[in-house]
């Protein structure tokens, strides 16, 4: 114990026992209880908070994901579906046109046939009626050269001749 | 590797202040006595002069032991501020008054040139003059020397005060160490505002200062991102909470973070008061009664919330064999009371050490310059001295938080072992 003699700092003297007790609990109770306890608080409800703003963004994220996904899903769908409708509309307009050009021949053909059929009926109404119009004529002139006969030979026969030149000439 | 080297230093140094402590018998004051003869007092232990022992002669210890004292005076550099002294006395009652009432140089090593009700301040403590015929009130003292005397069969060293040509003996203040230390009961008891109470009020004014305003800060700010202080000190406060208290003490942590975050801020601001040079340096957390008051609050803290399996572990340590228990229980007591002495001294011997390497590294310049004698000696002992001094302040520096940091885990480790909730799978399984 050489030199502890005057070493005091290792004499705990009841001064500083009373004061340090009284210095440091009031320190824990008052600045524990209006500074520690709020700072403490304040800390946990704002790695609380992040901890929420953090999932919260990340399930944000996923949903913004998941949403880009379906937005592609759909585009590429109506695309396919654009293809689809495309490639029908083209096969739709040619079976048309094909139709049309079809029905067209036809309708044509149809229209040239009876053309055909009016103008040979025309042609044989016409035929017939120059037929008749010729018979008529020929009973006229037979009805004509009848009477003459009866008034003189010879004008008769002069008569029938140039009737006859007549009927040549048409 | 920190700790090694620190324990080696603080061996070393007390090693040094033994060896210095051998040829020691020289007087803390300086020649303020008249050079007259004077008998002691009582004691019979033949003439003195009061004035011929007065020598200066330096030594590296005593001026390290003189500067991490706790003190009645409040030094700033070379400046002695005089504190308020309380002071008890069975015999005599309470005193109380300033210590200008010493009439102690301004500019000095505190040593009053007055008794006052038969006190007097010899380097800046209090002292009781207990012989017998001493007048109570102002009266002039012809100085202050000290003395070895033996004492139960012990060496011990007496400050006398020369009075009138007499030696009266004088009392240390009474301390709480049971003669262990040499100290003990005596005739008065100090409890006074010393130095390191005054440390004390203002590191605890600071803190709470800065603690209430980053609590308002955080009121105020809630919400948004923290800035300025708040933004500086709430790692602090988050590095406890989520490196110290929530791994030792769990789902518990919230209630005993306000305890933790006091010891540990406590204990850090007067670390690093004590480092500021000149402003008192005073040696707050490497006093043992600092250190004591809050080894023994961390004990009780612990065992007041002690579970009964704490309790039950302790003394029945169950799941054992008898003759293991033999051994086991004892040592389990015995831990119980180990653990905070041993918070108390790992905390006042590392600061005690700091402070005292280098109060002794600057005792280079005076120990090279051979007190004034050499002053190239002086100016090469500023040089060595003062990078060893930088040096070993640094290193202070990172002391003064590993300390604050280690005592604290040490007390949440100790809270989180006595309210730990055990599944008692362990105990079948022996």
């Amino acid at each position: 114990m050489l030199f502890l003699a005057d070493f005091s700092v290792i004499k705990p003297d009841f001064g500083l026992l009373f004061w340090t007790s009284i210095f440091f609990l009031l320190f824990w109770l008052l600045i524990g209880k209006f500074a520690f306890k709020p700072i403490a608080e304040a800390l946990r409800k704002r790695s609380g908070d992040i901890q929420d703003a953090l999932d919260s963004a990340k399930k944000a994220k996923e949903e913004l994901q998941d949403l880009n996904s379906k937005n592609e899903e759909l585009i590429k769908e109506a695309q396919e579906q654009r293809a689809l409708i495309m490639k029908e509309a083209k096969v739709a307009k040619e079976t048309i046109i094909n139709d049309a050009k079809a029905k067209a021949k036809e309708e044509a053909n149809r229209i040239v046939n009876s053309a055909k059929q009016e103008i040979d009926a025309q042609k044989k109404a016409a035929l017939m009626e120059v037929k008749n119009e010729v018979g008529q004529m020929a009973l006229t002139i037979a009805e004509k050269v009848i009477r003459k006969e009866l008034q003189g030979n010879s004008d008769q026969e002069s008569f029938v001749n140039k009737l006859v030149g007549e009927i040549k000439l048409n | 590797m920190l700790r090694f080297f620190l324990s080696t230093i603080y061996i070393l140094s007390f090693a040094l202040l033994g060896l210095a402590q051998h040829d020691h018998n020289h007087d803390h004051g300086h020649d303020h006595g008249d050079h007259s003869h004077a008998e002691e007092g009582g004691h019979g232990h033949g003439a003195v002069i009061c004035g011929e022992q007065a020598h200066h002669e330096f030594n590296a210890g005593d001026n390290a032991i003189h500067h991490i004292a706790d003190a009645n005076v409040y030094s700033i550099g070379p400046l002695q501020i005089p504190l308020p002294v309380i002071l008890y006395a069975p015999d005599r009652g309470w005193d109380f008054f300033m210590a200008s009432k010493f009439h102690a140089d301004l500019i000095g090593h505190g040593d009053g040139h007055v008794a006052y009700n038969g006190y007097v301040l010899d380097g800046g403590s209090v002292k009781r003059v207990t012989g017998a015929g001493f007048p109570d009130g102002e009266v002039n003292i012809s100085g202050i020397i000290h003395k070895k005397v033996e004492v139960d069969g012990k060496d011990k060293e007496v400050a006398f005060v020369c009075y009138k040509e007499q030696l009266y003996p004088t009392d240390s203040k009474s301390t709480a160490d049971g003669g262990l230390f040499g100290g003990g009961i005596t005739s008065f008891y100090d409890f006074s505002i010393t130095k390191n109470v005054t440390s004390m009020a203002i590191v605890l004014l600071f803190l709470s200062w800065l603690f209430l305003s980053v609590a308002k800060a955080c009121k105020r700010n809630e919400g948004k991102a923290p800035t300025g202080l708040q933004n500086f000190m709430e790692p602090f406060v988050s590095f406890i909470q989520d490196e110290v208290a929530v791994p030792f003490i769990g789902d518990k942590a919230p209630k005993f973070l306000p305890f933790l975050l006091a010891i540990f801020f406590f204990i850090l601001g007067l670390n690093l008061f004590g480092q500021i040079p000149f402003f008192g340096g005073s040696n707050v957390t490497g006093n043992l009664g600092v250190t004591m008051v809050l080894a023994i609050i961390a004990f009780i803290i612990t065992n007041i919330n002690g579970n009964a399996d704490y309790w039950k572990h302790l003394f029945f340590a169950p799941g054992t064999p008898w003759f293991v228990k033999l051994i086991l229980v004892p040592v389990e007591l015995l831990g119980l009371f180990v653990k905070p002495i041993t918070l108390m001294l790992r905390l006042f011997a590392n600061i005690t050490a700091g402070h005292m390497v280098i109060l002794i590294f600057v005792s280079f310049i005076f120990i090279f310059g051979r007190s004034g004698e050499s002053v190239p000696g002086a100016i090469g002992g500023a040089v060595g001295s003062g990078l060893l001094t930088l040096f070993m302040m640094a290193i202070e520096l990172v002391v003064a938080f590993v300390q604050a940091f280690v005592f604290t885990i040490l007390t949440a480790s100790y809270i989180g072992a006595a309210t730990e909730e055990h599944d008692h799978h362990g105990e079948h399984a022996h």
